[in-house]
């Protein structure tokens, strides 16, 4: 199934939430794109904007962490439930190299969305073949 | 002793003890997963109901959408929420090697315990969350009725 185009993966890392926080942190469901030029990938953090999202590559781990101001309704009580109020934080590791200073971040809507360009070797080349003279 | 064989009365106590391997089983997977709950537990997108005896707010969380595309209708007692969150439009060659977000329409009804004053219903997007206040009918709301000594 897979082409032999896959020259960069993004491995999720398994270490566990830190469990000392007092707000329950979520894993954000994600979707990861690969292009030959780079990676994309969309985290879904409703309730966090700008200003309480951070993303840091450290070494060759990507942290996409989100902070989410609580939005309970004043003056009302909480009835039911199919979400719960917290944070978010989910860990990658990248395989290969990225061009960290390209590394381009926004967040709209809720939807994290985090490019991550391939460094030189990892970019696919194309190799002109030349026919037989 | 031996008790008489009840066919309904060992239905449930089946039913109890599985239920009772439900929960473990959910408490098993808990300790082993305990950030991997989102994805799989309820219909998109999951909402929150909040009331007072006024009315209710209900809180969608919705993240990605157009809010045009988000279309709010009260009937009666019940709020359906409808709309569609379509894929960012992908750049050329792109492949996915994730897909865990949801993609596509959605439609959910919610019956609330009171008829709803369809004309004061607000709903405002924000941040990916979706935030609609559903005042309650006026003819709706309890009267006190004054009780008068004869």
């Amino acid at each position: 199934m897979a082409e032999e185009t896959r020259a960069l993966q993004v491995r999720e890392e398994t270490r566990p939430a830190r469990v000392e926080r007092p707000r329950r942190v979520f894993a954000p469901a994600v979707d990861i794109l690969e292009t030959p030029e780079d990676i994309l990938i969309l985290a879904d953090m409703p309730g966090v904007n700008q200003d309480n999202i951070e993303v840091t590559l450290e070494k060759n781990i990507l942290t996409l962490r989100g902070t989410v101001q609580s939005h309970a309704p004043q003056g009302y009580d909480l009835d039911y439930a199919e979400y719960e109020g917290g944070d978010y934080e989910r860990t990658f590791t990248l395989t290969e190299d990225i061009e960290r200073d390209k590394i381009e971040a926004s967040i709209k809507d809720g939807v994290l969305q985090v490019r991550l360009p391939k460094a030189g070797p990892a970019r696919i080349r194309r190799i002109p073949v030349k026919a037989a003279a | 002793m031996i008790e008489p064989f009840v066919p309904w009365r060992e239905i449930r106590r089946m039913e109890r003890e599985m239920e009772r391997m439900e929960r473990e089983m959910d408490r098993l997977f808990e300790t082993f997963f305990p950030r991997r709950r989102r994805f799989f537990e309820v219909e998109f997108p999951p909402m929150n109901v909040w009331t007072n005896p006024e009315g209710a707010v209900v809180t969608v969380e919705l993240p990605g959408v157009n809010p045009e595309q988000i279309e709010v209708s009260v009937v009666g007692d019940t709020l359906t929420l409808r709309g569609k969150r379509v894929a960012e439009d992908l750049p050329e060659g792109a492949r996915y090697q994730r897909r865990e977000r949801f993609q596509g329409e959605f439609a959910r009804s919610l019956q609330l315990p009171f008829s709803i004053d369809a004309d004061h219903v607000e709903a405002q997007y924000e941040n990916g969350i979706l935030t609609i206040t559903l005042p309650r009918a006026e003819a709706d709301k309890p009267k006190r009725i004054t009780v008068q000594a004869a």
